[in-house]
């Protein structure tokens, strides 16, 4: 045997105490390598080819046949626990090296990164898509109609006299040429019309939309706004089915403590006419009734411009602002916030109102 | 409507501690809405008391000015001041200093004592002035805030006021009074009067009224006055323009005299400046009764007064000084001379009365609402005397207030009043309506008990009757309700008196409805689509300028939109309504970028407005009847297409800069994604080409179509030189949409394909084809050529440089192949690429690399 290491002398296969030392030894190495690395270090020493161990085991060849049983017998239970405790420690340091890599791999995800752009509807459109799902789930339909539209729709088919005040009250805006009679509509009441013309009775219609009137912009007036009208048409509607549908409305919108309050008015399409307040008792400066819009039974004249027979059949009507819902719902302090674009105000409700 | 309380107490009764608010509180409930109060006492602290000047010494200052140092009795002579307080000379003497000079020892005056306050918040105290102390102000009428003049101070004998020296000069001014101001329907003109209102403070109260004109002692006829004509040749609506005049005659009037005090206060607080008695009497009578009248000058009148519509070319000079050319339609009072009034609007100025007058004739007539309406208006002309014409004015009460005027004019004018007077004129049919016994009750979903009925409409001031059978109520409306003609007006009369506060709760149910329409449903998922992708809706206003229209809304350079312009647009630089959203939507982009945002995504889903065709109607038809089939056809054909266009914005990058993250800038491909998206949410393929559109980059814009041909809209990056004309971040992107278009273009039924389990085989190829092919063209070409086989195919790479001729490209495509039935095999797949090879060889000159 000349292949042996330098100064080291090969342990007798047969020597037990000397094979245990290896043993121990090799043992002792497992135990102490801390990395993984360390470990294959201390594999190839104690077990790799030039290993005392190995080099006893080769050499249980060139012993007496009688001795060779005991020898490998020896041999094959030290390296058996040689390789084992290697196993076990190769299965520590791993686990440690995994765990060690997963902290390694810690970020603050507090730092995370928006990668994605948050976009936003603007609260009044929100707000309209709102107030159309509380009537459709009444079984009421949502009716729309054109902005720009005939003088006649606007005004004279709902009972505004041609030379009454209550026509100029409106601050139209008008389109040219006026022999043309066309208008940017002062009110959604318009479509009113149209469905009445449009449908069968009975009718149930919401119609949602933008209006125009010739207001500056200031902070409670704006030159473009948005409504909702009701409209509903059938034999014996009373005023109280109209106070019950907005009492039903208003609980739906802001709370089963929600409260009304008609008041008399003149509009020149209801008769009898109200106005409708709504009791608001988280109002800043404390709870009071704000005005919330028009409402009343559909003036008889209405009804006859759309081929309605007002004997046979009654209806109502409500119409209140969008803009100005918004504003004592969501402190919404200023009109022009609603109106300038600016991107804060549509994110800051993001899809919610 | 201001109703000072003063006033109110002498016909209703309101108590005597009752503020504007109470009263406010209780004409709300009956239809009044409130709107302001007006209380001097708000900006008014005594003591302010009658003072007497007993020394005045002129001493000229440095300055050059010449102040007088007075010497006020404050108190009674003989008597003690009995106020206390710093300033306050417990003599009842105050030494003031006082820089007017209208007035002289011995005038009784205002004086604020120290620890008064005044309108401006203005505090009084004693104060060292040109070397005396100064114990208080001798008080102007302006300083008081009760009128315009301060030339100097308020010498109380000049307004015929000869009080005792220390009464309160706020009693004296009747500056404790307070006013409520409501607001009054355009029905209600009867509510523009004291009477009117003192009538609906007793209906909101339940407490007794007594009319105004009750109290005064007309004559039931007159006889031989004032040669008055009603020559009316051109009624509108058949109506004449003047159905009463009302003249009576004074002599003998001193129109200088001054108008009391507890005229001017009221007045004032109703919110009408004292002008001259007569002139103030004609105003008081106007607001208590609610009828205009007017009194000329008796002496510049020549020859009958004739009412006449305006001839021709005639021209009037109005009280304010205005010349003003008359419309034929214009209902004017005239005399020998000519115009002297533009009926129920303005009087001449030829013959108003002025200091001189001595005679006067006083008129109160009634007038046709629509002819007041229509002057009033033709020439911008709003008065109080209009203003309550064209609501409607009781026929009834003009002699009522003439002969009021007469009174007041004997009594403070020291006029005598003609016992001859003119009264012309036919009383209009009282109206007479027909009330069902249960309709009330059924239209307000109030059992009314008959009593509760009758009831209310008899403190209307209506005749109440039962007709024969007792089916019906036949009832009368009191002469001054011109707004009473139906039984839906009783029936909110009913309802108003009784109050809308009884009226029930019933919840009606609508018959099974159809939900959101497909239309609606559609634009709901756009927009919410829109906004889940990360954009932000906003809105803007759809007025735009001439130049905006022609440069979005169409896509040809230089050529004209045809706009819909407004006659009266808040500013003539936006007058015209938008044919695209992009403008209103570029201007919000800009804003937001001036306020510091830099990277936008904004969209805006809006109508435009397209006229053709046939704009509007020439007439319109008349309220309250259904027009013919073919007149709402006109209508609806007049009334210009309207499209819903959704447009978007970009500028700036995709998201916001962070730790270890590079956003990354919006460019052209980013305004297609958004236009597709829209597609594909509707489950509409856009074809996109190479488009050209003035607003965008000629190289870097699309032409969105539908599969039809139709073009719905295009996206792109902006064009360089627009968005420095509109200080706009270069590069930013932007799409528009005909929404409409696309909903309607949505498949109704989408039929299901049939989903394969074989292997896919995939194959890609390299193509080399002239630079200005379009990629999605070439793939169009492979599509068609690789027949059923094809899955999909996609461009992965795009090339052009070295190793490829000059003037191409490379493109390269994967290709998916999949058969139905079978797996594929490699021959089959190879074989259907080269079909689909051969065919963009075939139309493009297309070369496999």
């Amino acid at each position: 045997m000349t292949d042996t290491l330098p100064g080291a002398a090969i342990p007798n296969p047969l020597d037990e105490a000397a094979i245990t030392a290896a043993v121990e030894e090799a043992v002792a190495a497992i135990a102490a390598a801390t990395s993984l690395e360390e470990l294959k270090a201390v594999r190839l020493a104690h077990t790799g080819e030039k290993s005392p161990l190995s080099l006893a085991n080769r050499e249980i060849g060139g012993l007496a046949k009688e001795h060779k049983a005991a020898a490998g017998k020896l041999m094959g239970s030290s390296r058996g626990r040689v390789n084992q405790a290697l196993a076990a420690r190769t299965a520590v340091l791993e686990a440690e090296n995994d765990a060690r890599i997963l902290v390694e791999e810690t970020v603050d995800v507090t730092a995370a990164p928006r990668r994605r752009r948050a976009g936003a509807r603007h609260p009044l459109s929100t707000l309209q898509d709102r107030v159309s799902d509380i009537f459709v789930g009444m079984g009421w339909e949502i009716a729309e109609g054109p902005e720009v539209e005939s003088e006649w729709f606007n005004f004279d088919a709902l009972n505004f006299k041609p030379d009454h005040p209550a026509r100029e009250m409106q601050d139209t805006f008008f389109v040219e040429p006026p022999e043309a009679h066309l208008l940017m509509r002062t009110h959604t009441s318009p479509v009113q019309v149209r469905s009445m013309l449009e449908r069968e009775v009975p009718i149930y219609v919401l119609c949602p939309g933008k209006v125009f009137r010739t207001d500056e912009l200031d902070a409670t007036h704006t030159p473009v706004f948005h409504q909702f009208e009701g409209l509903a048409i059938d034999k014996n509607l009373s005023m109280a089915d109209l106070r019950g549908t907005l009492e039903h409305f208003a609980r739906q919108m802001f709370g089963d403590e929600a409260q009304i309050r008609l008041r008399p008015n003149y509009f020149p399409f209801t008769e009898p006419s109200a106005e409708l307040d709504i009791w608001h008792p988280g109002a800043k400066g404390g709870p009071r009734w704000i005005e919330w819009g028009g409402c009343g039974m559909v003036n008889p004249n209405v009804l006859r411009a759309a081929g309605i027979d007002p004997d046979e059949y009654s209806g109502f009507a409500f119409g209140m602002g969008i803009e100005r819902t918004l504003m004592f719902r969501n402190e919404v302090g200023d009109m022009r916030d609603m109106i300038e674009g600016d991107v804060r105000f549509s994110e800051h409700f993001g899809m919610e109102i | 409507m201001r109703i000072p309380l003063s006033w109110l107490r002498e016909f209703a009764q309101v108590p005597a501690d009752a503020t504007a608010e109470d009263v406010m509180a209780e004409l709300v409930k009956v239809g009044f809405e409130e709107e302001a109060v007006h209380r001097p006492t708000d900006q008014l602290k005594g003591p302010i008391v009658v003072g007497q000047v007993l020394s005045l010494v002129k001493e000229p200052q440095s300055n050059g000015k010449t102040i007088n140092w007075c010497q006020v009795r404050v108190v009674p002579e003989g008597q003690e001041q009995t106020l206390t307080g710093k300033g306050i000379d417990p003599s009842g003497v105050q030494g003031i200093v006082c820089g007017a000079h209208n007035f002289v020892e011995g005038d009784k005056v205002v004086v604020t004592l120290p620890g008064a306050v005044l309108p401006g918040d203005f505090h009084i105290s004693a104060r060292k002035t040109y070397g005396h102390l100064s114990a208080g102000m001798i008080a102007s009428v302006r300083e008081l805030g009760i009128g315009e003049d301060h030339d100097g101070i308020l010498v109380l004998s000049r307004i015929g006021l000869e009080p005792e020296v220390g009464t309160d000069a706020m009693e004296l001014l009747g500056l404790y009074d307070e006013a409520a101001e409501i607001n009054v329907t355009p029905d209600r003109g009867y509510a523009f009067s004291i009477r009117g209102v003192a009538r609906e403070y007793a209906h909101a109260t339940g407490t007794v009224f007594t009319d105004p004109a009750s109290k005064v002692a007309a004559p039931a006829s007159l006889q031989g006055g004032y040669g008055i004509k009603l020559n009316d040749d051109a009624p509108i609506y058949g109506k004449p323009g003047c159905d009463r005049f009302v003249a009576r005659t004074v002599r003998g009037v001193d129109a200088t005299r001054p108008t009391p005090p507890w005229m001017v206060s009221r007045l004032r607080l109703a919110g009408i400046r004292s002008i001259s008695l007569p002139v103030d009497i004609s105003n008081y009578v106007m607001l208590e009764l609610g009828q205009p009248n007017h009194c000329y000058d008796l002496d510049k009148l020549s020859g009958d007064i004739v009412v006449r519509r305006a001839v021709a070319g005639e021209k009037i000079t109005t009280l304010d000084g205005k010349v003003r050319a008359l419309d034929v339609e214009d209902l004017l009072i005239t005399d020998d001379s000519g115009a002297i009034g533009i009926a129920g609007v303005m009087g001449g100025a030829n013959t108003e009365v002025s200091d001189s007058t001595t005679n006067i004739l006083v008129e109160a007539a009634h007038f046709d609402e629509v002819s007041i309406a229509r002057s009033r208006r033709r020439h911008k002309l709003p008065s109080e005397a209009s203003k309550r014409f064209e609501r409607g004015v009781d026929w009834q009460v003009a002699n009522v207030a003439a002969q009021r005027v007469v009174d007041l004019l004997v009594e403070l004018a020291g006029g005598t009043a003609d016992e001859a007077g003119t009264d012309v004129g036919t009383a209009p049919d009282a109206v007479t309506i027909e009330l069902p016994v249960g309709f009330a009750a059924a239209r307000i979903g109030i059992d009314f008990t008959e009593e509760q009925i009758t009831g209310s409409l008899k403190d209307l001031g209506a005749i109440v009757l039962k007709d024969e059978v007792g089916g019906s109520f036949v009832v009368t409306a009191p002469s001054w309700r011109n707004d009473l003609e139906t039984k839906e007006d009783l029936s909110e009369e009913i309802a108003r008196l009784v109050g809308y506060d009884n009226i029930p709760a019933t919840l009606p149910v609508a018959p099974p409805g159809r939900g959101l329409t497909r239309t609606q449903q559609q634009k709901r998922r756009v927009v919410q689509a829109l906004a889940d992708a990360g954009l932000t809706e906003v809105l803007s206003y759809p007025f735009v300028s001439k130049s905006a229209n022609d440069t979005f809304g169409v896509a040809e350079e230089g050529a004209e939109r045809t706009a819909l312009k407004l006659a009266n647009p808040i500013s003539e630089e936006h007058g015209y309504l938008r044919t695209s959203v992009l403008p209103g939507l570029i201007e919000v982009a800009r804003r937001n970028h001036s306020r510091g945002f830099r990277d936008l995504a904004l969209f805006e889903a809006g109508s435009v407005f397209l006229p053709d065709g046939q704009l509007g109607t020439p007439s319109i038809p008349p309220l309250g009847v259904k027009p013919s089939d073919e007149v709402l056809d006109a209508l609806y054909d007049g009334v210009p297409d309207q499209p819903l266009h959704i447009a978007a914005v970009l500028t700036g990058h995709d998201s916001p800069a962070a730790a270890a993250h590079t956003p990354r800038a919006w460019d052209w491909a980013d305004a297609l994604d958004v236009a597709r998206l829209v597609g594909d949410v509707l489950g509409v393929e856009l074809v996109v080409s190479q488009g050209s559109h003035q607003a965008f980059h000629p190289g870097r814009a699309a032409q969105l179509a539908l599969r039809s041909g139709e073009v719905v809209g295009y996206a792109g990056e902006l064009h360089p030189k627009l968005l420095a004309a509109h200080d706009m971040p270069a590069r930013s992107v932007a799409l528009e949409l005909n929404a409409d278009a696309i909903f309607e273009a949505a498949p109704d039924v989408i039929v299901a394909k049939h989903i394969s389990g074989f292997p896919v085989a995939t194959q890609d190829v390299a193509l080399v084809v002239p630079l200005d092919v379009p990629a999605d063209a070439v793939l169009a070409a492979l599509r068609e050529g690789a027949g059923e086989l094809l899955e999909d195919v996609a461009l992965f790479d795009v090339y052009a440089g070295q190793r490829i001729e000059e003037g191409k490209k490379s493109l390269a495509f994967g290709l998916r192949f999949r058969a139905t039935d079978r797996t594929l095999t490699s021959d089959e797949a190879s074989e259907a690429r080269e079909a689909a090879v051969a065919v963009a060889a075939e139309r493009f000159g297309a070369v496999q690399r």
